[in-house]
């Protein structure tokens, strides 16, 4: 039942007190002429019924949650327990510098620590999110030619095994996308890359590891060919899980580089966030960074705003509570943590491969990073069962689905990335699961067909839903 | 899967059929199974050039936004307005739901044959 439908008129929780200022009549042109649907329920009522609606909900502390890509890793309560220290939530965005040196400090520390695992020279917090940490990431590498009079450079080659919204980013940033296909090992094909590099690219956007989960081998070849025409390289972070404490995105030959502190550095991610997308360059590009970064050392820290920066791109210092969360991880976790986790994450996601492979199809051979991606389109031929439908099936059984149907380069897509979080017992469980549903596939296909079951809603009508969608609560039905 | 012996196609899956001195053109059968259930499609606009092998429309299903790669050269005259609120018809009739109406157009006579189109999806599967 929604919130609305449990209104009566009249019930309520008074929690203003008396108004003990003068009352004020608002103009009739500024006055509402119908009265707000706003619904009349008691405390307990409201409780009650969030509380409803979040038992209905699957987040990494119900259980397992393999979405690829996404890293949905345990956000440790040590986070949160920091992020509510009074001395960072009671104070203002508008304070003077001189009373929040604390708070500039953490900005501060979080810079350095992120620098030093990207091997970037400077970096800025602001970004919201990935995607956002891509468009500014561009328009540093706009900026910066802009600045060198270069103004033919108006392209910028994406691979297909890129993450979906790096040409999104980049047509935002206002550049054409040349798109550049991979070979058949899922690797960028150097031939073809050479062959769109001349003078009118910009740069280059790459996820490494790439959404196949694997590490592209040829990746110091790959921005070589990209700075050989004049280009700079952009790093998308998105699977920095992977590598993180083992290899820099710096040291591979990238320029600028975007992290999601909701992906690898434990801060609670989509609903729960919000994101944050700091984004790392090297010292060409540092004096285009957004406005303001921190300066300063112990007692004297000051905001600062860099020589030809780009600008504010978000209001004040972005999402702070977030940089907590991410500092309180990575001290927790410190420079060996660090690079244990990544191992651990490469470690399970092979370990789930390996237990799969005798029956699913792997999309490509070898050794996987963080991640790997299924191919069920054999599976459909034979048994009619779909990648949708294996993914709704593990709904009945308490599993969080993978990332499906992506990357577009393989058919019947199911992209797994079980993070470090999970113990042995975890993945075998959920490697118990798949196998019994590889079965299920073969023996009752309509079981899947009609899955989930145990869920709070059924099999929900997706190409309805996109088509004739109802967004809005209809008050007069 | 139904393929019409009286249209052309391209390795990309669409269909083009001539008809006086247009080109009408759109997705094959196999292309709207492969796709599964469209819910927009997104077409390019009247007087808009198109080139072989590049992207004139998208196509978006519960899954993936995919591109639909012109199968001629030439300038949209007329585009498949009613598809825009019905995207469905697509998967339904893809054989009647052109995209575009291209005049002035080429490229056609580098397509494939009905039979030329079955071997070639033949191949793929």
């Amino acid at each position: 039942m929604l919130i609305f439908e449990q209104s009566k008129t009249g019930r309520g929780t008074d929690v203003l007190g008396a108004c003990d200022v003068p009352l004020v009549q608002l103009d009739v042109a500024h006055k509402r002429a119908s009265t707000l649907h706003l619904a009349e329920v008691s405390e307990v009522d409201v409780d009650r019924h969030y509380t409803a609606l979040a038992k209905k909900c699957h987040g990494v502390n119900d259980g397992f949650y393999p979405l690829g890509s996404c890293t949905m890793k345990y956000n440790p309560r040590l986070n949160e327990a920091v992020a509510n220290l009074p001395g960072f939530t009671d104070i203002h965005p508008l304070q003077p510098a001189a009373s929040v040196q604390g708070a500039l400090a953490v900005m501060q520390m979080l810079e350095v620590a992120l620098c030093e695992i990207t091997g970037m020279d400077a970096l800025t917090l602001q970004p919201a999110a990935g995607a956002h940490g891509e468009l500014t990431g561009l328009l540093l590498i706009k900026a910066y030619y802009q600045a060198r009079g270069d103004a033919k450079r108006r392209k910028i080659i994406v691979p297909d095994s890129a993450h979906g919204t790096n040409p999104a980013s980049a047509t935002m940033a206002g550049y054409t996308i040349v798109n550049v296909a991979s070979g058949p090992d899922g690797c960028v094909d150097l031939s073809a890359l050479e062959a769109a590099c001349n003078e009118e690219v910009a740069g280059l956007m790459l996820t490494n590891p790439n959404t196949v989960g694997l590490f592209d081998k040829n990746i110091r070849a790959i921005t070589e060919l990209v700075h050989n025409c004049g280009g700079l390289c952009y790093y998308d972070g998105a699977n920095l899980n992977a590598v993180m404490g083992q290899v820099r995105p710096g040291d591979m030959g990238f320029d600028v580089v975007h992290l999601n502190l909701h992906k690898t550095f434990s801060t609670p991610h989509g609903g729960g966030g919000p994101g944050s997308g700091p984004v790392g360059c090297k010292a060409i590009l540092a004096d285009f960074l957004p406005n303001v970064r921190v300066a300063g050392e112990d007692g004297a820290r000051h905001f600062m705003r860099p020589a030809q920066s780009i600008g504010e791109v978000k209001a004040f210092y972005g999402n702070f509570l977030v940089y907590l969360r991410a500092l309180t991880y990575i001290l927790s976790l410190g420079a060996e943590g660090i690079k244990e986790a990544s191992e651990n994450a490469v470690l399970n996601a092979n370990y789930m491969r390996v237990a799969l492979a005798d029956l699913y199809k792997m999309a490509y051979d070898g050794t996987c990073m963080h991640e790997f991606v299924m191919d069920l389109s054999e599976l459909k031929k034979a048994t009619g069962v779909s990648a949708l439908d294996i993914a709704k099936g593990l709904l009945d059984n308490g599993i969080h689905p993978p990332t499906m149907y992506f990357p577009l380069i393989v058919h019947e897509a199911l992209m797994i990335e079980p993070t470090e979080t999970e113990s042995r017992e975890t993945l075998d469980a959920a490697i118990q699961v798949f196998r019994d549903l590889y079965r299920a596939a073969q023996e009752s296909a309509d079981t899947l067909h009609a899955a989930p079951q145990t869920t709070p809603v059924g099999r929900l009508d997706e190409v309805q839903a996109a088509r004739k969608p109802v967004l809005r609560y209809d008050f007069d039905q | 899967m139904e393929i019409r012996e009286n249209l052309r196609y391209s390795e990309d899956h669409e269909w083009v059929l001539i008809e006086d001195d247009m080109a009408l053109v759109g997705i094959t059968d196999y292309a709207q199974s492969e796709l599964g259930d469209l819910v927009f499609v997104n077409l390019p606009e009247e007087g808009d050039e198109v080139v072989v092998g590049e992207a004139f429309a998208d196509v978006e299903s519960v899954k993936a936004v995919s591109d639909v790669l012109s199968p001629v050269n030439g300038t949209v005259a007329e585009i498949n307005e009613d598809l825009l609120d019905a995207p469905e018809h697509i998967n339904s009739d893809p054989y009647e739901a052109w995209f575009v109406k291209v005049q002035d157009f080429d490229g056609e006579k580098d397509l494939m044959s009905a039979a030329e189109y079955q071997a070639y999806i033949d191949g793929l599967s």
